[in-house]
């Protein structure tokens, strides 16, 4: 069985990539499991997809230290989750701070790189994407979970190929879309990546 | 046949096409929602759906449909099985023809609700069958049992799926449609007039009803034993989904009891407690099913410890997860469930509560009424919906919230207690429709001080921007005539009417103050669409040049797309959405509208 998760806030689009991720893993003939964060936690809350990949699986929902892969689409998201990596498990990360808006609490804020920083220290398998390049290359941030899943893929964090995941985007989006998220996934499969 | 990713609602939504429902009804709650919406989105056009007025309505609704003879389903969220609890507590001694399934889905945590209560109470209570799903697949084939036990019985049953059933996505095997019926249509009877005297006979029925369903439900196949050995796990729900993953990953054996309905089936359990020393139930929300174990104990002399939440071996509050069940299985079964990873402390994280939407209207409603009622002495009751987020700093507007409609009641109710001080009572437009209405009516007839703000932003936005009836779109697909919340409030006999676009800070100001000296029953109707339902072209930006780092924007507005960086405050483009309010509150002028 395979663990993955996904970290992001909300908006970001992590609620579609988890699906893509297990309509993917459903094509290899993998049974899948999904749960998430929605409801209150919506625009601007942390969100937090589980999806399980294999056979005779029971519980939605992924133990702590059982997670083969962690996509974070926020630095301090993956930090949020590290409690989950299974020991030699990798994680991939985008590089970008979404800061929490501030209202009257103005503490509540924080530098991207002490996340990146100690992702760096703590995580032995680590792929950290860089946020601003990419968004500049796609041009788009309604497409970076996309590029975000390119650069996932392309580092081996899924038990299926490329094509399966560009069949799905094909299968579940709406055609007008297909261009602008298969160029997207293809510039995230692409990026040379700064560790 | 094939496989189908399906979300638990849409499971429990497909299963029910599938068992030939012909009439679906509900009020919009979490995690419910989406079971309805998935209906109509599949609807050939042979099923009539509807989004009622209130969760009492649309049973009564479903209600009548199954009196005819047709198969109803009615949705809603455990807090909206509380409105609905009148019909719901009589309909059982009258009966239905066609079968008809309540969905009332829990929310352990709570995740998105005032509440963790047990809708398997309610089932018992109104001596009513309960179906509990533990994942989305069972969900699919369990909805079609539940139709099939309904009419065999006569009665109305319970439906509970929980937020991981609900909003859990799995691999479900799609099957073939069954056989639909056509509705026989309502035949006359005296038996659907309820009479104390025919409630009287009608409770005997039940009682043997109740009997009778708990022997079949221990030949139900959902109900499961399985496993040997003289300690046992009992547990429902996706706690059973992690009880099996616990017992995998320790590699431990117990009998294992699954159990799936109420009536308990006593029959399977008494063999399930057969020989064994000690009992863990591994449940979510109340003690229901370890409460039945305790019972049939003591009924038949049996000396099994039974551990639990009375026991402190599960937690009583907040949902279960694979972990805390993990923990509480090793424990039981005298295995070593320690976690072995455990990183070394983490760097401080940003808290990300939730927050009303960048360029939200009931922000600048809240701020106009802030304004307006500084200085004055008063109270601001709220109620449920996304404006309920107005509690949060810094706008800090709502003062109450108990349940839907009660805004408008609990500050009539504080009001007659301190007659000096001024009550604000805020209600959505759904909300208005739902339970806000009665509300109005007897702050009028009583002639109660109370100025009541209906935010109208044109949707029930908190669950996902469902239609009501101010809107005139329904859920087939048909446009009504639009039911006007000013015509409806003017019609209650409220004189003092203002309608106001709350964008327009400075009048929507001046309009609050004008009806704070004013007695009687004053209404603002404050007039603006959700983001999500109305899009602008115009973007604000921050002069950098002008901006003095006073802070103002972010101190009253607390809006997600304004942050500060180098002491200054800046708007993020993409979460932008034009609504002016900021431009407002900036002393310095240093925000302007652009164009795109």
């Amino acid at each position: 069985m395979i663990n993955c998760m996904i970290a992001g806030v909300g908006g970001q689009g992590t609620v579609l990539a988890s699906k893509l991720i297990a309509a993917a893993a459903m094509r290899k003939g993998f049974d899948v499991r999904t749960t998430e964060t929605i409801g209150m936690a919506q625009r601007g809350g942390s969100v937090v997809s589980h999806i399980r990949m294999g056979h005779h699986i029971h519980s939605p929902l992924i133990p702590l230290a059982s997670a083969d892969v962690i996509i974070a689409f926020e630095p301090a998201e993956a930090v949020r989750l590290l409690p989950y990596l299974a020991g030699g498990g990798q994680m991939i990360v985008c590089d970008t701070a979404i800061k929490p808006f501030i209202g009257t609490n103005a503490e509540n804020t924080y530098q991207a790189s002490v996340m990146t920083d100690y992702l760096k220290a703590h995580v032995a398998r680590l792929t950290m994407i860089d946020g601003d390049a990419l968004l500049a290359q796609c041009g788009n941030a309604k497409t970076l979970n996309i590029a975000i899943l390119g650069a996932a893929m392309q580092s081996g964090a899924f038990p299926f190929e490329a094509d399966d995941l560009t069949c799905v985007m094909k299968e579940m989006l709406q055609q007008r879309f297909w261009e602008i998220n298969l160029a997207s996934f293809e510039i995230g499969r692409s990026m040379s990546y700064a560790k | 046949m094939s496989k189908q990713l399906l979300m638990g609602n849409e499971a429990i939504a497909l299963g029910a096409i599938r068992a030939g429902v012909s009439v679906v009804t509900g009020y919009p709650g979490t995690p419910s929602t989406e079971v309805l919406e998935t209906v109509a989105k599949h609807n050939d056009g042979s099923i009539y759906v509807e989004w009622s007025v209130n969760e009492k309505v649309a049973l009564e609704v479903a209600a009548g449909a199954a009196y005819a003879g047709a198969r109803s389903m009615v949705t809603m969220k455990q807090v909206g099985l509380n409105v609905a609890s009148d019909p719901l507590m009589s309909l059982n001694y009258v009966g239905v023809k066609g079968g008809m399934v309540i969905v009332a889905a829990d929310d352990p945590g709570p995740i998105s609700s005032q509440t963790e209560q047990d809708t398997r109470h309610f089932g018992k209570f109104a001596k009513l069958a309960v179906f509990d799903p533990s994942t989305p697949e069972e969900a699919y084939s369990m909805i079609t049992d539940a139709f099939v036990y309904s009419e065999q019985y006569g009665v109305p049953v319970l439906f509970r799926p929980t937020t991981r059933v609900c909003h859990s996505c799995a691999s479900v095997e799609i099957l073939d449609s069954l056989p639909k019926k056509d509705p026989e249509g309502f035949v006359k009877d005296s038996k659907w007039v309820i009479f104390p005297r025919l409630a009287y006979t009608n409770h005997i029925k039940i009682e043997d009803k109740l009997v009778a369903m708990s022997d079949d439900f221990s030949q139900y196949e959902k109900n499961m034993l399985t496993g040997s050995g003289s300690k046992g796990i009992a547990t429902g729900g996706v706690s059973y989904a992690y009880a099996n993953d616990a017992l995998a990953r320790l590699s431990g054996d117990c009998k294992l009891l699954k159990v799936s309905t109420i009536p308990f089936p006593k029959k399977l359990a008494l063999r399930f407690l057969e020989g064994l020393d000690e009992v863990l139930v591994a449940e979510e929300l109340d003690p229901v099913i370890e409460n039945e174990l305790i019972s049939l104990c003591g009924t038949h002399g049996l000396k099994v410890k039974i551990k639990g939440k009375l026991t402190g071996h599960i937690k009583n509050a907040g949902e279960n997860t694979v972990d805390s069940i993990y923990g509480a299985v090793g424990a039981f079964l005298g295995k070593n469930a320690d976690s072995n990873h455990c990183p070394p402390d983490l760097p401080p994280l940003p808290v990300r509560p939730p927050t009303l939407c960048a360029g939200c209207p009931h922000r600048a409603s809240f701020l106009a009424v802030k304004e307006a009622a500084r200085g004055i002495n008063a109270v601001f009751s709220g109620d449920i919906g996304c404006y309920t987020l107005g509690n949060a700093m810094p706008l800090n507007m709502v003062d109450t919230c108990l349940c839907m409609g009660a805004g408008i009641t609990v500050a009539q109710g504080l009001h007659r207690t301190e007659p000096d001080r001024v009550n604000f009572a805020f209600v959505g437009d759904s909300t208005f429709f739902h339970t806000g209405i009665p509300g109005i009516i007897n702050a009028v007839y009583n002639q109660t001080d109370i100025i009541v703000c209906i935010l109208d932003n044109s949707t029930t936005a908190m669950t996902g921007n469902q239609p009501h009836p101010g809107l005139g779109r329904t859920m087939m697909g048909s446009i009504s005539e639009k039911i006007s919340i000013y015509h409806v409030v003017s019609a209650l006999g409220v004189s003092k009417i203002i309608r106001i676009n709350p964008f327009n800070i400075k009048d929507a100001k001046a309009a609050v103050k004008s009806v704070i000296p004013e007695k009687g029953v004053r209404v603002i109707l404050f007039e603006a669409p959700c983001i999500a339902v109305a899009k602008n072209s115009t973007k604000y930006v921050i002069d950098r040049a002008k901006c003095t780092g006073c802070k103002l924007c972010i101190t009253k507005l607390g809006c997600p797309a304004i942050s500060f960086d180098e002491n200054k405050a800046s708007i993020n483009p993409s979460l932008c959405t034009g609504c002016s309010v900021c431009a407002d509150v900036c002393a310095a002028g240093a925000i302007r509208g652009e164009t795109l």
